[in-house]
């Protein structure tokens, strides 16, 4: 136990860097995320045909091909088609494409949760398709979607450690790094692994805190 | 100032309106009256473009009605509508209920539109209800927000769609007596309800609707009191002599 105080405080710095990185990968691929997974559920409940089928092959093709794999060929095979992204952007384009695919996938359930009563009212009195979007049917779903969207935020955070595969020294690239370095398996991993908690648990509180709201009313 | 010629309207392979004619002159209340699945909502709906028809023409101070164009919604600041269910917006008080459409459909200043709101509260008796949310409200407190909220479009008519059927028996009253005061006004009002009391008293014309066409129509005491059609009088007897 003493050694492991001792080794923490010596690797502790160089694991901040790794978690400055995580930081920066998981917010970047979730803005980009909710951002496209916006624009995916907004296609699909436009009532045009050609969009709506249109965002659910994106969606379908998003969701059938490995994290991994989309991180590889954004940063692999992409130069070869004359687009050179650097490892961090790679991260971020890859994990947010990803992850759209399931946003879009919640917006969509939290938008159709909708009374559709709720809709003719707002067309009623004289409101268009994106002005009943914009004051009645989103702000409502926006109750119903948080949960799921923290626990995504959570998956995120987890999953930004795939990034580590294309060469971003995040969190768990650092330790595998000074783990093959030091030899001091346990002592690192352990290190990495309360780093990840830390950074869960007020997401998983953030959770609970909207599914006591989306539970009220 | 609305007039229905020859209305069809199919659902699938249903044909719910088989050739409605009719019309709504300024200052009128008529009442639509009929069975279960007659048709009376889908005209209501046809009338402020809810619904989309397939046949003949429906126009609202000559304007012809289409669902899709953009001139709907020039439509619908002209004809309100109340729903059964009142459809109130629960993520908004109820003042802001009411100057939803001044403010952000025809974008009418803000200070003059909140003082409109809160008079039409007053109007329909809940102006200390003002900050309140729908939720929080009875059924019948709610019906009468969404009264104030078609006032508030400051509209040429309003359609009611059955608006006080989904009430308990004791919220009718006041729901009623707020319509009886809009018609004494000179609102123009289209109503469809089970209320043969409300048609008598207050409608000027009643029209009885059976399978998608108008069976009877005509003064409102003379329909309600003497009906001439065979299956108007059936109706008449079930509806006010149950079993
Ligand atoms: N969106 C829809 N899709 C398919 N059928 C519909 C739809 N809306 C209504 N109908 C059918 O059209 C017919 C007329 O419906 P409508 O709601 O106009 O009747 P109603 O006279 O208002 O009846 P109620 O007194 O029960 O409200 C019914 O048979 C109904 O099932
Ligand atoms: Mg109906």
């Amino acid at each position: 136990m003493k050694g492991f105080w001792h080794d923490a405080a010596e690797f502790f710095p160089i694991l901040m860097n790794g978690v400055a990185l995580t930081i920066v990968v998981t917010i970047g691929s979730l803005l980009l995320s909710t951002v496209l997974g916006l624009v995916w559920a907004m296609m699909r409940v436009s009532g045009i045909k050609a969009l709506s089928m249109l965002s659910a092959s994106l969606i379908n093709v998003i969701r059938g091909i490995p994290i991994i794999v989309l991180l590889f060929y954004l940063y692999f095979v992409m130069p070869d088609l004359g687009v050179t992204l650097s490892a961090l952007q790679a991260a971020i384009l890859g994990l947010g494409i990803a992850y759209s695919a399931y946003q879009a996938e919640n917006f969509r359930a939290g938008i159709e949760a909708i009374d559709k009563g709720q809709i003719e009212a707002a067309q009623s009195i004289g409101m268009g398709w994106w002005l009943t979007m914009r004051r009645v049917v989103l702000p409502q779903a926006v109750r119903i979607v948080l949960p799921p969207y923290g626990n995504v935020m959570i998956m995120m955070l987890k999953d930004s450690s795939q990034a580590s595969t294309i060469t971003v020294a995040e969190l768990a690239l650092q330790g595998k790094l000074i783990a093959s370095s030091t030899f001091k398996n346990t002592s690192v991993f352990t290190l990495v692994a309360l780093m990840y908690l830390t950074m869960s648990i007020p997401l998983i509180l953030l959770v609970r805190h909207f599914e006591k709201r989306a539970g009220k009313r | 100032m609305i007039e229905l010629n020859d209305v069809h309207k199919s659902f699938g392979k249903v044909e719910v309106l088989k050739g409605i004619t009719a019309s709504v002159e300024k200052g009128e209340v008529v009442c639509i009256i009929g069975p279960s699945g007659s048709g009376k909502s889908t005209i209501l709906r046809c009338i402020n473009g809810l619904e989309s028809y397939d046949r003949g023409e429906i126009s609202v101070e000559g304007l012809k009605v289409h669902r899709d164009a953009p001139s709907i919604v020039n439509i619908r600041t002209q004809v309100s509508m109340v729903f059964q269910r009142f459809n109130l917006f629960p993520h908004r008080t109820v003042l802001e209920n009411v100057v939803e459409g001044p403010l952000f459909v025809k974008k009418e200043p803000r200070a003059q539109v909140l003082e409109r709101g809160r008079a039409l509260l007053a109007q329909v008796g809940l102006a200390e209800k003002a900050d309140a949310h729908p939720p929080q409200l009875s059924g019948g407190q709610q019906q009468r927000v969404a009264i104030a909220r078609a006032l508030a479009m400051q509209p040429k008519a309003i359609l009611f769609d059955e608006p006080t059927s989904a009430l308990d028996p004791e919220l009718v009253g006041d729901v009623l007596g707020v319509m009886r005061k809009l018609a004494d006004d000179g609102m123009t009002m289209v109503v469809v309800t089970h209320e043969m009391g409300f048609a008598r008293d207050v409608a000027d014309r009643v029209l009885f609707i059976d399978g998608g066409v108008i069976v009877e129509q005509g003064p409102a005491k003379a329909l309600l009191n003497q009906p001439k059609h065979p299956r108007t009088q059936d109706f008449l007897r079930r509806v006010l002599h149950p079993l």
